[in-house]
């Protein structure tokens, strides 16, 4: 058992960010019955919030508070930034979709807020019991944002299948980690290490199915095969914006709990769940590349898309290496870009009362409108992973970690499976450019909508030519890797 | 050697194991409620045996007395005639069945081949201990769980509150 522990203020200094976006949200709630009228004041404010706690979340200290329950270090601090990224974008892009989808709600930026919090706490948890609460924090908010289209049955229809499969997902991961605290008399990660450490967990099946129910709701909140089925579902019927958030923030929250879980607390038996892993990021690769091939909605393709990414992504959490886990951060951060900024054409496209969804909606776009082709035809490219986009960068280094770890079949699967994703992306680039426009697009351009457009083009190109500083940003984050 | 407290965690446990199978099979949804209200009250049970007098408390308070009347009240918001009726939500049976046992099997497997210490009963229990536990070393997990409940209620205000623009469009429409 741990020193009991008292209240310092060292450890409320190291949970700055936290304990200031709760204030936000709370301030959010107010100004919104304070101040009905103000239409820009809410995402003012919400934007000057995000972009200080993302200041305060880079001039923080590294350290340990709370008596061993909550970490900032290189790890947290990167996924951190990752989520505020992703945020930023969700913020430009929701003034735009919330008036194309009807959507009025004061509560809108404080749940994204309050999401948020739930974010940070996770990248931070060195506990179980914190890991749970802020996961708990984020899917809450995240239930409410995908049903607040209430008139809206594709909505209603999302809301609910997330509610019942996240609750489900985290009464599952609930069970893991009381069989993990059973084994281990403890859910403080680096003590649950320690413990492991010294014992034979291939002898333990108890302790195996511990991690294994772990595993399966941490896959749930990432959106792994075979436990995705919610997405597609969930992505088509939430507001775009929350889609688009929903696809990068809440993923890279919930990877810096796998990282964190898998490589700080089970790293001694590695090589037990690995196998595991591998057939999780295997299947996550083919369900979603393959499935992708036949959707004719855009927003559908684009969530299986995001299926595929997991998939790569975890290459790195299987390498269990220091290298394996710098590439998965640099994945996530150039995803946010690159995937934020085929979501912003998304939008911008969308109409009152015309959702613009279907994939025939890109035929002739080049035409038209081609700017916006020309955009989204980055963006694509970089999703397929070709350089000198960023999203090259990002697979080629997750392929080298697996290489060096050893998972070189895993690695020529993926290869092969990026290829077949090629044809789906690519397909929308041949609309855009090589077919005849049906119908006029006169595209209203938002503000929000250009930022965030100019920023993840900004990010997609440099990061794809000037990679070497986020690397070095990444690598910094081991965790103590032996 | 049979002592008292055997006896009755046998008779808890059968309890609890053949309610809960009862609960999930009912159609009716008053008579699963009802015998997930009578499961609770034995859990109770097995807490106090254990000696911990106040989790069993809350046991009946929170999950028999509050929890228990919310489900009491959505199930009768639904139309149970009909609802009763109406195909099941996910027409799978056979195939959850047969995972669950899979599950079951998997850890009833490992249960019965896991060596646990089993800790000390002796250790302070009340509720002031209580108390000093939550307010100093699972401090942050108390305040995250208090916001938790603050997006509950933000939430749940947010998804059951009438739109304002939806409302004036259907006055407009009559």
């Amino acid at each position: 058992m741990a020193e009991p522990f008292v209240f310092d203020v060292a450890s409320l200094a190291l949970a700055a960010p936290e304990c200031f976006l709760v204030a936000l949200g709370v301030l959010l709630v107010c100004a919104e019955f304070l101040f009905p009228g103000q239409r820009l004041l809410l995402p003012a404010l919400t934007m000057t919030g995000i972009l200080t706690t993302l200041g305060l979340v880079l001039a923080g200290s590294a350290g340990i508070g709370f008596g061993g329950m909550f970490q900032v270090d290189g790890l947290a601090r990167f996924f951190k930034v990752v989520c505020l990224v992703g945020t930023v974008f969700t913020v430009l892009l929701s003034q735009r979709n919330r008036q194309v989808e009807g959507m009025r709600h004061g509560e809108y930026y404080s749940l994204l807020i309050f999401a948020v919090t739930g974010m940070l706490v996770m990248a931070s948890a060195a506990d179980l019991i914190v890991v749970y609460l802020g996961l708990e924090l984020m899917s809450l908010s995240i239930y409410c944002l995908v049903g607040l289209l209430k008139h809206d049955l594709r909505a209603n229809e999302a809301a609910m299948k997330y509610f019942i499969m996240g609750a489900f997902a985290s009464a599952v991961l609930l069970y893991g980690i009381s069989l993990v605290y059973g084994l281990a008399g403890t859910t403080n990660l680096a003590a649950v290490s320690a413990q492991i450490a010294g014992r034979d967990a291939a002898s333990e099946p108890l302790l195996l199915a511990g991690i294994g129910l772990l595993l399966v709701g941490l896959c749930f909140k990432v959106g792994a095969a075979p436990f995705h089925q919610w997405t597609p579902d969930v992505y088509e019927g939430a507001p775009t914006a929350i889609t688009a958030f929903m696809s990068v923030a809440p993923k890279a929250a919930s990877f810096a709990v796998l990282a964190r879980v898998m490589l700080a607390g089970f790293l001694p038996i590695h090589e037990v769940w690995a196998v595991l892993v591998a057939g999780i990021a295997l299947l996550t690769m083919t369900v979603g590349n393959v499935i992708a091939l036949s959707q004719t909605s855009i927003k559908r393709m684009l969530a299986y898309s995001s299926i595929a990414h997991v998939g790569y992504a975890l290459l790195g959490v299987l390498a269990g290496t220091e290298e394996g886990l710098s590439a998965t951060m640099n994945y996530l951060f150039i995803y946010a870009f690159m995937n934020m900024g085929a979501f912003a054409v998304v939008i911008l496209l969308a109409e009152k009362g015309q959702r613009r969804e279907s994939l025939d909606d890109y035929r002739g776009l080049a035409a038209s409108n081609p700017m916006l082709a020309a955009l989204m035809l980055l963006f694509m490219f970089s999703l397929t992973g070709i350089p000198p986009t960023a999203g090259f960068i990002g697979k080629f280094s997750l392929l080298m970690a697996a290489v060096h770890a050893g998972y070189t079949g895993v690695v020529v699967a993926a290869v092969m499976l990026s290829a077949v994703s090629a044809y789906f992306y690519l397909r929308v680039v041949r609309y855009m450019y090589m077919d005849a426009p049906a119908g006029g697009k006169d595209v209203g351009l938002s503000a929000g909508v250009a930022v965030a457009l100019g920023l993840a083009m900004v990010g997609v190109i440099g990061l794809g030519v000037a990679p070497s500083a986020l690397v070095s940003l990444a690598s910094q984050a081991g965790i103590g890797f032996p | 050697m049979l002592t008292l407290p055997k006896i009755l965690f046998a008779y808890f446990a059968v309890m609890i194991l053949g309610l809960a199978g009862a609960a999930v099979t009912r159609r009716n949804p008053v008579h699963a409620v009802l015998l997930v209200l009578a499961m609770f009250l034995h859990m109770a049970g097995i807490y106090l045996t254990l000696g911990a007098e106040f989790l069993a408390a809350v046991q009946m308070i929170v999950y028999a007395g509050a929890i228990l009347v919310l489900y009491l009240f959505v199930v009768f918001l639904v139309d149970l005639r009909r609802e009763v009726q109406s195909e099941r939500f996910v027409d799978w049976h056979s195939n959850s069945f047969l995972v669950a046992l899979l599950l079951f099997l998997a850890l009833a497997y490992g249960v019965g081949r896991a060596q646990v210490e089993v800790p000390d009963a002796t250790a302070p229990a009340g509720v002031l201990h209580l108390g000093v536990e939550l307010f100093t070393t699972y401090l942050l997990p108390f305040e995250i769980a208090g916001i938790v409940l603050l997006v509950a209620v933000v939430g749940g205000m947010a998804l059951a509150r009438r739109d304002r623009a939806a409302t004036t469009a259907e006055e407009e429409v009559r």
